[in-house]
């Protein structure tokens, strides 16, 4: 994963570009031609000062949309946001939020299944063995993630064993000041995977947020173990509170130093519902554990983008708020203002396009917001 | 500028996580400081049961001696602090430029601090009330009376989440090292100085750096410290207070809602208390939780209000370096604000008057900080909503209410001072479970015997008083 001389690299910026384009506009004539669309682009198209279908042709040309306002994605009916030319396809909703109120939902055919598939080629073998068992120790209810890590866990050829995990109740005793509940809940979650995981299935790969993965590492040391001696050799682990000092304790007092020394690889993720998985350059001890994530380009695009001016990205290097745009056949998003914030990071040879780096929650919300939801 | 890491078990940890230290004044950054993750803090502390063991290398006698010499150094040295180094001169700057407290109060503090850890002989002999200090040491021992006794350590280590905005604080852990337990701190984010400076003074005396774990950290550094200890303390507002009513590993610390009462057969002379008043109210700027944020009486309170007004109102905030500076800074940009807004919103009660109105404005916002001049207010009843609160500065009501309503209605109150001969009033008084420290008689709430134990003795904390035999030939 060595850095491409700088022409190479321009011509590799160039290629995602031009495909980026071409994505972009299959993507707009999908979801805007009445034959394919879903009922809410096909209406939202009626309020636009612009015909989608003749005036975008290109990434740049979504910037004439409005902001994709989140609300649009709360209540029903949930088939407003099937597009015509899938809607004899058996079909999923997964939803975002809803410790209070309406959550956001999503409908989902296939996109999970296609992003993490896609995630699946970074995997290394030697660390995620194709047909290992997994574990998938995050939320389960009506959320993406969990079919998401079985199905992922499904294409590499192995068997996914899961736990009970309630996030909403989370953010509810988070709220409540109910400390010794939280902690109580926080065991039961580490008890179920803690029994899996001893019980002899050979689980291999885990799926962890790193709240989970910092308790579950510390209540196998409390029982004698570790991660190590109960065979797990790789992480995928995800959420906004992926700090480079966390990741360096993982590697060095957790795991017992870098993958070639304790036989575990963790990487880094960064996603949600409406997009698919943002990858993670390598995380090593030289680069200070920088975690920089890049988007699945072209079916999803971060920028980093200006606070006050959202069409506007940041230099390289500077702060901004954290842009998403979904383009993928079942579901377009153009322009979505996430609720964080972090640093552009420069294309590079793998991941020939913008990251961002230092990803943590947009600072206008961090201190009104609940995190660390599990 | 300073480069403070984490301190994990004496060994020195640099975070990739760091925060800045800033003036409140100028903005400019004094330190940057490691921070320390929750799993760091859980994993070390397994290993908390080696402080102990390493303190008992030494008698309490020894520790006292050596922590007397740590308090010597503590006011007196340049003393080794992240990578450089601290004099007095600096520390002072220092804590007064991150907490907004004047100078002349940081240098106060320093002279407490070096009082508690040069008498702690005598301290802790009250706090045990005159224990043989071998028995907290052995576990056991033999009374003057021939009966064995135990005293068993409920803890190798005490942890404690330490506030930004009060550095009084720290006297109440310092007879943790002498008990031979170790330290666990989570300084507050603007006042690592004391617990840094602490440390250095204690290995400078010899005392082993093994005991001691400073862990700058967020929210979740406090959860862990909280979690990880089997004994703890918390400094907080009063919802931290409820989170941990009842939970028998952790003494929460938060607001006094001290007070002043005076009986139906003093009030008629309320001149003579208007200084005990005055400095109850005002001394450290009224931060502490034991400055008096209420004066109840039957008759009277409305020249009492304007008696304490005319001598508070007055008050200027002044740079920290003025020898006269009595007000602290708000350093928290907007919090100036917020706490005027809150109590201009009670003054539009029917009884309440703001007695300090006629002395001019009282909230002061500089460009990164903020000042609330003195604030005093009448009370026409306790039912009135600004009667129950109590804020960080020179702010009191002024409550009148019948003597025979007042225990009832003042509400939990950690110094209590009643000024009165009335044995009745005084037996009620003594009767007064919500109130923690009482004084009878005209005495200031912020007049400390350090002597008594502040809020829960730390013995009883610390130790568990139980029943233990053995044979007669053991017991000598």
């Amino acid at each position: 994963m060595s850095d491409a001389p700088q022409d190479q690299l321009d011509q590799l910026v160039t290629t995602a570009k031009e495909r980026l384009d071409a994505h972009t506009y299959e993507t707009v004539q999908w979801h805007f031609h009445e034959s394919t669309g879903c009922p809410f682009w096909l209406e939202k198209k009626t309020e636009l000062n612009f015909d989608p279908l003749s005036e975008i042709k290109n990434y740049e040309d979504l910037r004439k949309f409005p902001l994709f306002e989140d609300d649009w994605l709360r209540g029903g009916p949930v088939r407003r946001w099937v597009p015509k030319a899938l809607e004899d396809k058996p079909t999923y909703v997964f939803e975002t939020g809803g410790t209070t109120g309406i959550p956001k939902s999503r409908v989902v055919m296939d996109d999970f299944r296609i992003d993490y598939e896609m995630f699946s080629e970074t995997l290394p073998d030697e660390y995620f063995p194709r047909g290992g068992n997994w574990m998938m120790l995050g939320p389960s209810g009506p959320r993406r993630l969990r079919l998401a890590v079985e199905h992922l866990c499904q294409h590499r050829g192995g068997i996914c064993f899961c736990i009970d995990l309630d996030p909403r109740w989370v953010v509810k005793l988070i709220k409540k000041g109910w400390m010794e509940h939280l902690e109580e809940y926080k065991k039961h979650c580490i008890d179920q995977a803690i029994t899996i995981l001893t019980a002899g299935h050979e689980i291999k790969c885990l799926f962890a947020t790193p709240k989970l993965l910092d308790q579950l590492a510390l209540a196998l040391e409390d029982r004698g173990t570790s991660l190590k001696e109960i065979g797990v050799t790789g992480i995928f682990s995800g959420g906004t509170e992926f700090t480079p000092q966390w990741t360096r304790y993982c590697v060095e007092e957790l795991f017992g130093g870098p993958p070639e020394k304790s036989g575990i690889y963790m990487t880094p993720t960064y996603g949600n519902t409406l997009m698919g998985l943002a990858c993670s350059k390598p995380v090593t001890a030289a680069d200070n554990y920088k975690i920089s994530y890049h988007a699945p380009q072209p079916r999803a695009v971060t920028e980093v983008v200006e606070f006050e001016d959202p069409n506007t990205p940041v230099a390289y290097g500077d702060t901004g708020r954290v842009k998403l745009t979904t383009l993928t056949k079942e579901l377009f998003i153009p322009g979505f203002l996430e609720r964080d914030e972090g640093e552009r990071e420069k294309p590079f040879e793998t991941f020939p396009w913008d990251g961002v780096s230092g990803v943590r929650p947009y600072h206008v919300f961090a201190t009104s917001t609940t995190v660390g939801v599990y | 500028m300073l480069n403070i890491p984490v301190i994990r078990w004496g060994e020195e940890y640099d975070s990739l996580d760091k925060q800045e230290v800033l003036h409140f004044a100028t903005g400019e950054a004094i330190a940057n400081v490691s921070q320390a993750n929750g799993g760091i803090i859980q994993r070390d502390l397994r290993k908390a049961g080696k402080a102990r063991e390493i303190l008992k290398q030494f008698s309490i006698e020894q520790l006292i001696e050596m922590v007397g010499k740590a308090g010597e150094f503590f006011v007196d040295a340049t003393l080794p602090l992240g990578d450089g180094e601290q004099s007095p001169q600096d520390f002072i700057h220092q804590q007064s430029a991150s907490t907004g407290l004047p100078e002349h109060m940081v240098e106060l503090g320093m002279s407490k601090n070096s009082f508690v850890l040069n008498n702690m002989d005598r301290i802790l002999d009250a706090l045990t009330r005159g224990l043989p200090l071998d028995i907290l040491s052995n576990g056991w021992g033999k009374e003057d009376r021939g009966i064995p006794i135990s005293y068993q350590a409920q803890t190798p280590v005490l942890g404690a989440v330490l506030p930004s905005n009060s550095p009084g604080v720290h006297t109440l852990w310092l007879p943790v090292v002498p008990l031979q337990m170790g330290l666990v701190l989570k300084p507050g984010p603007q006042e690592p100085w004391t617990p840094y400076r602490m440390f250095a003074a204690y290995e400078a005396a010899g005392i082993p750096r093994e005991i001691w774990c400073l862990y700058p950290g967020g929210i979740e550094a406090g959860a862990a410290v909280l979690g990880a200890c089997d004994r703890a303390m918390i400094f907080g507002g009063t919802a931290t207070v409820n989170n941990y009513k009842g939970n028998p590993k952790v003494q929460a610390h938060g607001p006094g809602f001290s007070k002043i009462l005076i009986g139906d057969d003093c009030v008629d002379n309320w001149e003579e208390y208007i200084d005990l008043i005055v400095e109850s109210i005002y001394v450290n700027s009224g931060r502490g939780c034991i400055n008096c944020s209420g004066v109840w009486a039957s008759r009277h309170t409305e020249e009492i209000a304007a008696a304490i007004a005319e001598r508070l109102g007055p008050i200027e905030a002044l740079p920290p370096q003025d020898p006269e500076a009595g007000l602290a800074a708000f350093t928290i940009p907007g919090m100036a604000n917020s706490i005027w807004e809150m109590i201009e919103a009670d003054f539009a009660e029917d009884g309440v008057t703001h007695c300090t109105e006629p002395s001019g404005a009282r909230l002061v916002e500089k460009e990164l900080c903020g000042y609330l001049r003195p604030i005093i207010v009448h009370c026409e009843s306790p039912e009135n909503e600004i009667a129950k609160k109590e804020y960080m500065f020179p702010f009191s009501t002024v409550v009148k209410c019948e003597q025979d309503k007042m225990l009832s209605s003042i509400g939990e109150t950690l110094v209590g001072t009643v000024i009165t001969n009335d044995e009745s009033l005084i037996q009620q008084a003594m009767n007064a479970i919500h109130i923690d420290r009482l004084n009878i008689g005209p005495i200031a709430t912020t007049k400390l015997n350090w002597l008594q134990p502040h809020e829960g003795n730390i013995i009883d904390f610390l130790f568990r008083n139980r029943a233990f035999q053995v044979p007669e030939e053991l017991l000598g």
